[in-house]
């Protein structure tokens, strides 16, 4: 043993039984544990406990299963029917689990992972059906990117946080296998061209795919950053689809079909499609690239002199080339820095170096990515796609109005006051 | 020096004179390559899948009609499972009525395209569609517990009160994929791709 103990010993001038139990059992995990596991559970102060003076008391042991801070609660903004990650409290791009967003249709399933099933069939050399033991025993890939909703954009009033404004994006690293394996493996007959995929939810969802997705980079995945999937997120497996729409990365997924032709689902038609122009556009698969300032942002205050603007930018095409932040409402931009390694179609994180005067002014961030699309302002879009936008892939620039008591206010852009 | 000592300055010594005479190839890359060589044409996971199985899961339906099941249903049936079934979310008559919130979307209004809010007449593209949607997700407290025959009436009656056939028309695998929705001509596919142009 020694080691420890003598360090505690040399520190504290004395051994406390609890030190001497901590510094033991976590050396050498002796069998001994469970002789004092009563005394120690009654010895060990709660997590709830704060202490004027952290150096002068031992606090609680190891413990099966870690949690935040007390001080430090972020939480999603549940809705009926979604729940919206707290962007703001983010500081670098994965997003924890808990907090990654929901949307669901018909609730959340309870699925035993020993029963599930998922079927490939349709235009297959031989229909299969894979158990959750046979997805994972196949080759596993582990791939860091976003899934963002369509639909994922609110306006309308000056006290919104980034979480009520885009709160429906997360960054997880996936874990699974590609979907081309899996294809391969059944066998994909030439004249398939899309391929349903479906849910084990109680909305039975389903979405069409066109297949070179499957070919490209698709996954089936597990899950979540290094551990299982958690069940809002489709446990026991749910398809990845990077850069495309969040609706059609389809949870609890147990169906996929192969097939000529796209079938046209509830979801690719009265939904995730939009007026553009006197027409509706739909198969809109790619999430185009957009940012956000997720510092300063309403409800915080700012101090004059020197601050540090942070948020993220993303593309569903690709890599973030860059980002620009103006100070000026706009006039002028700067480049921002981005966190290495910038990812394909991951959250990028910022950030841009600023001296505030105390004036009152506007911050604003626009990202360019690899293909060279330039995140469009909201009359950029109006121009494209006429006044009547509807509320799918809306990613235009947005400005933080800053006052000269600090206060920071989302800029409500509308399309009659732009 | 004992022992360990010399083992382990012996590794790098011995590793660099490996290298220095066949030309090092990092240990990782030389694994993973064989690693692909070897990859079999198929692993042999998984098991097949039987017809029975397949049957008891497809249930999509194309525009084509492809997946249309048997059975029946017409208009007069539609309304009296739509008024059991569907009214208590979506509204006495389907129609978005001013003050009145309701859990689910409207279903009924006019046909024309500019008309608000989207229902099945002004915003739907195909009417097989309707019957697949209906099948697998509704009503929304019992999802999956209508039978084809109710399925195919509750599509008669939404598609009547849209104004879109007749309401003595009897629906069925054979003419249900023909009804020619209003807002098909309407439908786009998606021309945006990446680049400087803001669509």
């Amino acid at each position: 043993m020694g080691k420890i103990n003598k360090d505690l010993e040399k520190a504290t001038g004395k051994i406390s039984r609890r030190t001497l139990l901590g510094g033991v059992i976590a050396a050498a995990v002796l069998p001994v544990q469970s002789l004092f596991a009563d005394e120690t559970q009654t010895e060990t102060p709660g997590f709830t406990d704060v202490v004027d003076d952290p150096t002068k008391i031992v606090g609680p042991g190891p413990s099966p299963l870690g949690k935040r801070s007390l001080f430090e609660q972020p939480v999603r903004k549940p809705s009926d029917i979604s729940s919206r990650t707290p962007l703001q409290d983010m500081h670098s791009t994965i997003t924890p689990a808990d907090l990654h967003f929901e949307r669901h249709h018909a609730g959340i399933p309870t699925i035993d992972p020993s029963k599930h099933e998922l079927l490939i069939h349709g235009l297959v050399d031989q229909p299969m059906k894979f158990t959750l033991a046979d997805i994972k025993r196949f080759p596993s890939v582990t791939r860091t990117c976003f899934i963002e909703c369509a639909g994922n954009f609110r306006t309308g009033k000056t006290e919104m946080t980034p979480q009520d404004i885009l709160g429906l994006t997360s960054q997880s690293e996936w874990t699974g296998v590609m979907l081309s394996t899996i294809f391969r493996e059944v066998g994909v007959n030439n004249k398939a061209k899309w391929f349903l995929a479906e849910g084990s939810d109680a909305a039975v969802m389903t979405r069409t795919i066109p297949i070179a997705k499957a070919w490209d980079d698709a996954m089936i995945v597990y899950a979540q950053n290094g551990e299982a999937m958690r069940p809002e997120q489709g446990y026991p497996m749910r398809l990845l689809l990077p850069g495309f729409e969040g609706n059609m990365n389809i949870k609890w997924l147990r169906r996929i079909e192969l097939s000529e032709e796209p079938y046209m689902t509830r979801e690719e038609t009265s939904k995730y499609t939009y007026p553009v122009k006197d027409k509706i556009r739909m198969f809109s698969f790619e999430l185009d690239a957009r940012s956000i300032i997720t510092f300063p942002a309403y409800p915080q205050k700012v101090n004059k002199g020197w601050m540090e603007i942070r948020g993220i930018a993303w593309s569903g095409r690709g890599k973030v080339e860059k980002v620009e932040v103006s100070t000026d409402a706009g006039k002028t931009w700067q480049l921002a820095n981005l966190q290495e390694p910038v990812l394909s179609k991951a959250h990028t994180y910022f950030r841009h170096l600023w001296e505030w005067n105390g004036n009152a002014t506007e911050i604003l961030s626009r990202v360019t990515d690899e293909t060279g699309y330039l995140q469009p302002t909201l009359a950029q879009l109006v121009a494209a796609r006429g006044v009547n936008l509807g509320g799918y892939h809306m990613n235009p620039i947005m400005a933080w109005q800053i006052g000269i008591d600090g206060t920071v206010l989302f800029k409500p852009e509308t399309i009659n006051n732009r | 020096m004992n022992k360990k000592t010399v083992l382990i300055l012996a590794c790098p010594i011995l590793l660099l004179l490996m290298s220095l005479k066949t030309g090092f190839i990092p240990l990782q890359g030389k694994m993973s390559l064989t690693d692909s060589l070897k990859r079999p044409a198929k692993f042999g996971f998984g098991r097949p899948a039987t017809g029975q199985e397949i049957a008891v899961w497809d249930i999509d339906v194309r525009p084509d009609g492809k997946g249309l099941p048997l059975g029946q249903g017409d208009v007069k049936k539609g309304k009296l499972l739509y008024a059991l079934k569907c009214a208590a979310c979506h509204g006495v008559d389907g129609t978005e009525r001013p003050g009145v919130k309701l859990p689910g979307a409207a279903l009924v209004g006019d046909t024309s395209a500019n008309s608000r809010p989207k229902t099945i007449g002004n915003y739907w593209p195909y009417a097989t569609t309707l019957f697949d949607y209906v099948r697998r997700a509704m009503p929304y407290n019992l999802p999956g517990s209508l039978s084809n025959d109710e399925v195919y009436s509750i599509t008669a009656y939404l598609l009547s009160a849209n104004k879109i056939i007749k309401d003595d028309i009897v629906l069925d695998a054979k003419n249900l994929y023909k009804v020619v929705m209003p807002a098909k001509k309407l439908f786009i596919m998606d021309d945006r791709k990446g680049g400087p142009e803001i669509k």
